[in-house]
C-alpha cells in the first residue's frame, strides 16, 4: 500500500485532519545557474531529475517546460507498457523498465494503478505470425514471458474478442505476453515530479527554451522566455519538439514529427479485460479503470506539428474495431485527441550522449515511449552524472546511424504501443 | 475531407497520396565521405514551418513538390518536380 495512505489514514484517526499534503512546491523564481537543466517536464524529463536526486545526489536541477506539468504526450498516450519487443538490446531495455514499474507505486508513493492485464498482438497474415514466432524466441531467451497461441486459446482467454472466419481478416493466432500492463500515466509523471520536489528539484512550468547556448563545442546554457539560466549539464527529453530544440544547439536528428491519434469511448463496465492489438489492421484496444475503451491506431499519413484530430482517423480505426469486437457498435466515442510523435528510422530511441558536451539527449520515443519512462529516468541520469553511455543504452547512441547499427524494432512497434 | 491538387491529375483526396518527406540536397555519392552519405540518408531537418517536400499520387504513380506549412496543415501550392528545380534556389524554400 502507498505510504501516502498509511500517512492519511494514522492522521485522520488521530487529529482528525483530513487534509493531505500539498503535492508540488514550486518555486516563484529561477536561480541564475543549476548544476543540471532538463528541458521538457514529461514524464522522461522528470524521471530523470529524480533519480538524479535519487541515485547520485545531484539535487540543484531545474526541469524547464514551455507548457504545462507532463501535459505533452505524457498526458496524451494510451499507457500500454510491455516488454515483448523484437531486437535484444530493445527486450533488455524494456524489461528493465517493466521491472521498475513493478514497484513505482511504492517507489513514488502514489498509486499509479500498474495492472498486468495480458497483452495479445493478433496475427492475420502468415508474415505476422512469422514475425510473432519471432519475436517468442527472441523474449524467451531474454526471460521474458511471450507465446503464440491460436485461435482457441485467444477465445479462452479473451471471449469478448471475435475470433470467427467470418470477417475480412479472420485471427490466424497472436503474440501472447502475459505481463504486458497499463499504468496512469498522470500518476508516473506527478510521482516522478513530487518525490523530486521534495528532495530539492524545481520544477519550473510556461518557460520555453528558446535558444541553447553553445561554447566551443560545450553546452553552457539556456535562453528562456524568463531570462538566461547557466547550466552545467543540460537534459533534452521534449518529445515531438526534438528536432527544434536539438536545432538551438546545432543537431540535426534523425527524426520526423508525425501526429499520432487515439480516442476512448464513454465509459461502460468491464468487459475487456486483456490489452488487444492488432499490427496487421493498425488498431489497439484496452479498457481503463474507468471503464472507457481506450483505443488508438498508426501514426497519421504525414509529418506535422500539430494535435489536431481527423475524420480519418477515426473511420480506418472503427472499420476494423468493429469486426474485432462487434459490441463496439453500442458505444459512443467521448473524446478524440493527438500527440506529436518523433519517429526514428528505425522505431528505436536515440539516447545518451551528443557530439555537444555537457549535452545530452532523449528523444525519438515515437509511439512507444510511455513504457520506457522509468528505464529512461534510470539510465539517463546515470549518463548524464557520470558523463558515459550505460551499457543498456549503448545501442541507441545517436551515432548508430553512421555505422548502420540500427536497432531495427518496426515489427514489434508499429502499432502495438 | 482534405483534398490535395496533384499538379497532373488535378483535386484528389489526401488519402490518394503518400508523403514522401522534405527534399534535401543529395551529396554527390562518388565523391562525398561515409559520414555525408549517412548524414544525408537518415538525418531529417524536420522543419516546423514552411517546407518543400516529395509527395506520390500513388493510383498513377505520379510524385510531383508540395510547399506546405507543417505548423498549419496548409498546402500552400503544388507543381511537377520540373517547375520545382527550374525555378531560382532563392525562391526556394
Ligand atoms: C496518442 C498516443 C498514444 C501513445 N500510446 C503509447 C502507449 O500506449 N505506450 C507507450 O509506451 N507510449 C505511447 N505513446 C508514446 C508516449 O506518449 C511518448 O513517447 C512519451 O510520453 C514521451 O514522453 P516525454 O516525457 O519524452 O515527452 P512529453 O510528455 O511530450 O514531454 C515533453 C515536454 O517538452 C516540452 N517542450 C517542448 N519544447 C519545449 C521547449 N522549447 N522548452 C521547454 N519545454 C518544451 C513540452 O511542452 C512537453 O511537456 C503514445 C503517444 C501518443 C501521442
Amino acid at each position: 500500500m502507498p505510504f501516502a495512505l498509511l500517512k492519511y489514514a494514522a492522521r485522520s484517526a488521530l487529529k482528525g485532519d483530513h487534509a493531505a499534503d500539498a503535492h508540488f512546491h514550486w518555486t516563484p523564481d529561477l536561480k541564475p545557474a543549476y548544476d543540471v537543466v532538463i528541458i521538457g517536464a514529461g514524464g522522461h524529463g522528470l524521471a530523470v531529475a529524480y533519480y538524479l536526486a535519487t541515485r547520485h545526489g545531484i539535487t540543484n536541477i531545474a526541469v524547464l517546460d514551455k507548457g504545462w506539468l507532463a501535459g505533452g504526450n505524457t498526458a496524451r498516450n494510451t499507457t500500454i507498457v510491455r516488454a515483448n519487443y523484437l531486437t535484444p538490446e530493445g527486450v533488455a531495455f524494456y524489461k528493465e523498465s517493466v521491472n521498475l514499474f513493478r514497484s513505482l507505486s511504492n517507489e513514488l508513493d502514489i498509486n499509479v494503478m500498474y495492472t498486468e492485464r495480458g497483452h495479445f498482438t493478433l496475427a492475420h497474415t502468415d508474415a505476422a505470425l512469422n514475425t510473432a514466432r519471432w519475436r517468442a524466441e527472441v523474449n524467451t531467451h531474454m526471460g521474458v514471458a511471450s507465446e503464440v497461441i491460436g485461435p482457441d486459446e485467444i477465445k479462452r482467454l479473451c471471449p469478448t474478442l471475435n475470433v470467427s472466419d467470418d470477417v475480412h481478416m479472420p485471427v490466424l493466432g497472436a503474440l501472447y505476453h502475459p505481463p504486458g500492463a497499463i499504468a496512469r500515466h498522470d500518476a508516473v509523471a506527478w510521482g516522478y515530479a513530487k518525490e523530486a520536489m521534495r528532495r530539492g528539484v524545481e520544477v519550473h512550468t510556461q518557460t520555453a527554451v528558446n535558444k541553447i547556448l553553445v561554447e566551443n563545442g560545450r553546452a553552457i546554457g539556456v535562453e528562456t522566455n524568463r531570462g538566461t539560466i547557466h547550466a552545467g549539464r543540460i537534459v533534452q527529453a521534449v518529445a515531438g519538439s526534438s528536432s527544434v530544440v536539438a536545432s538551438m544547439a546545432g543537431l540535426k536528428l534523425p527524426i520526423r514529427t508525425i501526429p499520432l491519434q487515439a480516442c476512448v469511448s464513454e465509459p461502460v463496465k468491464p468487459i475487456l479485460d486483456q490489452i488487444v492489438v492488432s499490427g496487421s489492421l493498425h488498431v489497439y484496444i484496452s479498457q481503463s479503470a474507468r471503464g472507457e475503451m481506450v483505443m488508438g491506431g498508426a501514426t497519421d499519413a504525414y509529418g506535422l506539428y500539430s494535435t489536431r484530430s481527423t475524420l480519418d482517423f477515426k473511420e480506418s480505426l472503427m472499420a476494423h474495431m468493429l469486426e474485432l469486437f462487434p459490441f463496439m457498435g453500442e458505444l459512443k466515442v467521448l473524446r478524440q485527441w493527438a500527440g506529436m510523435a518523433d519517429m526514428t528510422p528505425d522505431f528505436s530511441p536515440v539516447m545518451g550522449l551528443t557530439p555537444i558536451e555537457n549535452y545530452f539527449i532523449d528523444a525519438g520515443w515515437g509511439t512507444w515511449g510511455f513504457k520506457a519512462t522509468p528505464v529512461s529516468g534510470v539510465r539517463m541520469a546515470e549518463c548524464v552524472a557520470t558523463g558515459r553511455q550505460p551499457d543498456l543504452l549503448k545501442p541507441f547512441a545517436l551515432d548508430r546511424f553512421r555505422s548502420f547499427d540500427l536497432v531495427g524494432e518496426k515489427g514489434a512497434a508499429s502499432v502495438g504501443h | 475531407m482534405k483534398i490535395m491538387t496533384c499538379p497532373v491529375n488535378g483535386p484528389r483526396n489526401i488519402s490518394e497520396f503518400a508523403w514522401g518527406g522534405e527534399i534535401k540536397p543529395q551529396p554527390d555519392p562518388a565523391t562525398c565521405t561515409d559520414a555525408e552519405w549517412t548524414d544525408h540518408l537518415f538525418l531529417e531537418a524536420n522543419t516546423a514551418g514552411v517546407v518543400s517536400e516529395w509527395w506520390l499520387h500513388t493510383p498513377t504513380n505520379t510524385w510531383f513538390v508540395a510547399r506546405r506549412n507543417t505548423v498549419t496543415d496548409e498546402v500552400l501550392e503544388t507543381m511537377t518536380a520540373d517547375t520545382f528545380f527550374s525555378r531560382r534556389s532563392d525562391t526556394l524554400r
